[in-house]
C-alpha cells in the first residue's frame, strides 16, 4: 500500500492547481526511486520538498521538466503533460525539440549553480532569450540587465562566473532562469553549497520572487525559509509522501514519527 | 629605540634585523655556460668555412620559384587536411560519445584502424586506390542504379590520394582529442542548458563545444605542426609539395645538403608562424576560465624585462573578493 498525498492540501487549494503530479514512478535500474508521488503546487504558491539523502526530491525536481523520464503517472504543469503525448491510456515521449519548447516555461536553479562559465553574466542571463526565444538582443539586454538589477547585481554584468562569489553566481542563476518568463521555478538546495554568510542574500531574492507571485517548487534544508514563506511543505521518504500541508502545521506539528524525526536532526 | 625601519612589535628584541640576504654564488653555471658556447662557436664555425657547402646556393634556393610552390603546396595540404579532418573529428567524437551502440563501435573501429598502421602505408595505398577499384560509382548501394561513375585514376590524383590519406589520418587522433574536450565539460552545463529549453544542437553549438575547445586548442596546434610536416610524407607519391620539391632540385644538381637545408629552413618558418594563431584562439577560448587571461607577446616581454631587473616590494596581499 503506497501513501499519495493526504487530500487536504489538494481540497485547500485556493487557486487552480498550476503543477499536477499524479502516481508518478521512476526507477534507476531495480531501485525504485520513486513510488506513486502525487502532490499538487497552486499557482502563486511555494512549495516545499523537505525529505532526507537520497529520499528523491532532486528525481522528483528533475522529473517536472523532464530531465529524467518517468516510468509511470503524470505531470501536468498548466493543463499539459511534460514530455508526453497521451493517447489512450499510454503516454509516447516527446521529440526533444518539443520537450525543450515546453522546458522554456519551467525555470531550474541548481545546487551547484552551473553557471556557463564562458559567458559574463549578462550573457549567460541573455543566452537562452536571443538564442531559442528569438527575442531582439538590444530588447533581451535590456531585461537582462533589469534582472540582474533586481537580483542585486546590476555592477557585475560583465563579470564572469569565475569572478564572483557562489552567491552571487547563483543570483545570476535565478536571474537567468527568470529570463524565460517561466511560469514555475524549481529550486533544488540552491544555498546547499553557499557558505553560511550567503545564504541570506539569495534567500531574499527567493523570498521576493515568492511575494510578487511566482509559483515556485524548492527542495531546501532550510528550515527557516519554510516556515516563513511555504505556503506547503512536503515531506518525502523513500519515494513516497510521507506528510504534506500547511508549512506552520507540518514543521511545528508533524504527525508523523518519520517527519518528527527529520525535523528533529536538521535543527 | 633608533631603528630606521618601522620595525613590528614582535621583533622588536634588540637585535639587528637589517640583514643583507647575499645570494648562493653558482659558479658551474657560468662554467657550463662557457663550454656549451665555445661547443657551439665551433660548430657553427665549421660550418661557415665548410667549402662543400654552398652558401650562395641556399639563398639562391630559398626564394626558387619550384620552392615556393612547394611552400605554397605544403600550406595548402595542410589547411584543407586540418579543416576537414576537424569537422570529421566531431562527428567522430559525437559518434563515439553516442549512446547508440552501433554508431559508437563503428567510430572505436575508425579510430583503431586508422590510427593502427603507419601514415606512410596509408599514404601508399590512397596512391594505389585505382589498383583495387578502376571506376568509383556513385549510386543506390546492391542495386544497378548508378547516378554518377568515374574513372579512379582521374578523380583520385596524387594530390587528391595525398589529402585523402593525411585527412582520414588526422580526423582519428583528432577525434579523441575533441572527445577528450567534451568529456572535460562539466554535465551540470548540459543540464543547465537543456532546462533553459536549449536543443540538443544548440546547447553543443553554444555552451559544450565552446567550453571543451579551451581543452582542445592546445593539442590541435601540435596536431597541425605535426601535420606540416608530415606533408612531406606525400613524396613517395610524388605530390609536388616542399620535399619532394627540394629532392628534385637537388636530384638534378646534386645539391642535396643545401636543398635539405632550404626546405627545413621553410619548415621551421612555417611552424613558427603557427604558434600565433593557437595562441589568439587560446585566449578567445580561455574566456572566463580563470581570473586572468593569459598575457600577450608584449605583456610577456615586459614582464621578462622587468624579472631582470631587482624585484620591486612584493605587492600588498589583496584578499579575493567578487568585486574584481
Ligand atoms: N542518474 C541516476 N542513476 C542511478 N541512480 C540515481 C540517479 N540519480 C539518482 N539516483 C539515486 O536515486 C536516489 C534518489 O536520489 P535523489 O538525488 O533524488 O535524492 P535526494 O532526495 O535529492 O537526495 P539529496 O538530499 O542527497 O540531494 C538515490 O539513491 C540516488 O543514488
Ligand atoms: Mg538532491
Amino acid at each position: 500500500m503506497t501513501i499519495t498525498a493526504p487530500a487536504d492540501a489538494v481540497e485547500r487549494a485556493v487557486a487552480r492547481p498550476l503543477v499536477e503530479i499524479r502516481r508518478v514512478r521512476k526507477s534507476f535500474g531495480a531501485h525504485q526511486v520513486l513510488r506513486d508521488i502525487s502532490l499538487d503546487a497552486p499557482e502563486g504558491t511555494v512549495t516545499v520538498l523537505l525529505g532526507p539523502s537520497g529520499s528523491g526530491k532532486s528525481t522528483l525536481l528533475r522529473c517536472i521538466n523532464h530531465l529524467e523520464t518517468i516510468d509511470g503517472g503524470r505531470i501536468m504543469v498548466d493543463g499539459e503533460l511534460i514530455g508526453y503525448r497521451q493517447t489512450g491510456h499510454t503516454t509516447h515521449e516527446m521529440t526533444p525539440r518539443q520537450i525543450a519548447r515546453q522546458r522554456r516555461g519551467i525555470g531550474m536553479v541548481f545546487q551547484r549553480f552551473n553557471l556557463f562559465p564562458h559567458m559574463t553574466a549578462l550573457e549567460n542571463v541573455t543566452e537562452a532569450p536571443t538564442g531559442v526565444a528569438g527575442v531582439p538582443a538590444a530588447a533581451a539586454k535590456a531585461r537582462g540587465l533589469d534582472l540582474l538589477d533586481r537580483v542585486g547585481l546590476a555592477d557585475f554584468a560583465r563579470h564572469y562566473p569565475a569572478q564572483l562569489s557562489g552567491g552571487q553566481q547563483q543570483r545570476v542563476a535565478i536571474a537567468r532562469a527568470l529570463a524565460m518568463s517561466p511560469k514555475l521555478m524549481l529550486f533544488d538546495e540552491p544555498t546547499s553549497a553557499l557558505d553560511p554568510e550567503l545564504v541570506g542574500d539569495v534567500l531574499d531574492v527567493m523570498r521576493e520572487l515568492a511575494r510578487d507571485g511566482m509559483t515556485m517548487i524548492v527542495v531546501t534544508h532550510e528550515i527557516g525559509f519554510a516556515r516563513g514563506v511555504a505556503d506547503q511543505v512536503v515531506f518525502m521518504d523513500g519515494g513516497v509522501v510521507v506528510e504534506s500541508g500547511d508549512a506552520a502545521a507540518v514543521i511545528d506539528a508533524p504527525r508523523r514519527q518519520r517527519t518528527r524525526n527529520f525535523l528533529e536532526s536538521v535543527r | 629605540m633608533t631603528a630606521i625601519h618601522q620595525v613590528s612589535p614582535v621583533d622588536a628584541s634588540g637585535t639587528d634585523d637589517d640583514v643583507v640576504a647575499v645570494p648562493l654564488r653558482r659558479p658551474w653555471r657560468w662554467v657550463g655556460a662557457v663550454a656549451v658556447l665555445v661547443l657551439a662557436g665551433a660548430f657553427a664555425a665549421s660550418v661557415a668555412t665548410n667549402p662543400n657547402l654552398d652558401f650562395d646556393a641556399i639563398g639562391a634556393f630559398l626564394v626558387d620559384p619550384r620552392i615556393l610552390e612547394g611552400v605554397g603546396l605544403t600550406l595548402l595540404i595542410t589547411f584543407i587536411s586540418m579543416v576537414v579532418s576537424t569537422f570529421l573529428a566531431i562527428v567522430i567524437a559525437a559518434m563515439r560519445l553516442s549512446s547508440n551502440p552501433v554508431l559508437s563501435s563503428v567510430a572505436w573501429f575508425y579510430v583503431w584502424a586508422f590510427r593502427g598502421t603507419p601514415l606512410l602505408v596509408q599514404i601508399v595505398l590512397w596512391g594505389y586506390l585505382g589498383l583495387l577499384y578502376d571506376r568509383i560509382t556513385i549510386g543506390v548501394p546492391f542495386t544497378d542504379i548508378v547516378f554518377w561513375s568515374v574513372d579512379t585514376n582521374v578523380l583520385i590524383s596524387a594530390f587528391t590520394a595525398g589529402l585523402l590519406a593525411l585527412t582520414l589520418n588526422q580526423a582519428a587522433y583528432s577525434s579523441e582529442i575533441v572527445r577528450a574536450g567534451m568529456m572535460s565539460v562539466d554535465e551540470g552545463q548540459r543540464e543547465a542548458a537543456t532546462s533553459l529549453g536549449m536543443s540538443p544542437l544548440y546547447t553543443f553549438r553554444r555552451v559544450l563545444l565552446p567550453q571543451a575547445m579551451r581543452v582542445i586548442i592546445p593539442p590541435m596546434g601540435n596536431e597541425t605542426i605535426s601535420m606540416l610536416k608530415n606533408t612531406s610524407l606525400l613524396s613517395v607519391i610524388a605530390v609536388l609539395e616542399l620535399y619532394t620539391q627540394a629532392s628534385v632540385i637537388s636530384s638534378q644538381n646534386l645539391k642535396q645538403v643545401e636543398l635539405l637545408i632550404v626546405a627545413s629552413l621553410w619548415y621551421l618558418l612555417m611552424t613558427s608562424l603557427l604558434s600565433i594563431p593557437q595562441y589568439y584562439l587560446e585566449r578567445r577560448f580561455g574566456r572566463g576560465a580563470s581570473r586572468t587571461l593569459p598575457a600577450t607577446p608584449m605583456q610577456r616581454l615586459r614582464r621578462a624585462i622587468a624579472s631582470r631587473r631587482p624585484a620591486p616590494d612584493p605587492a600588498p596581499v589583496t584578499k579575493e573578493v567578487g568585486v574584481v
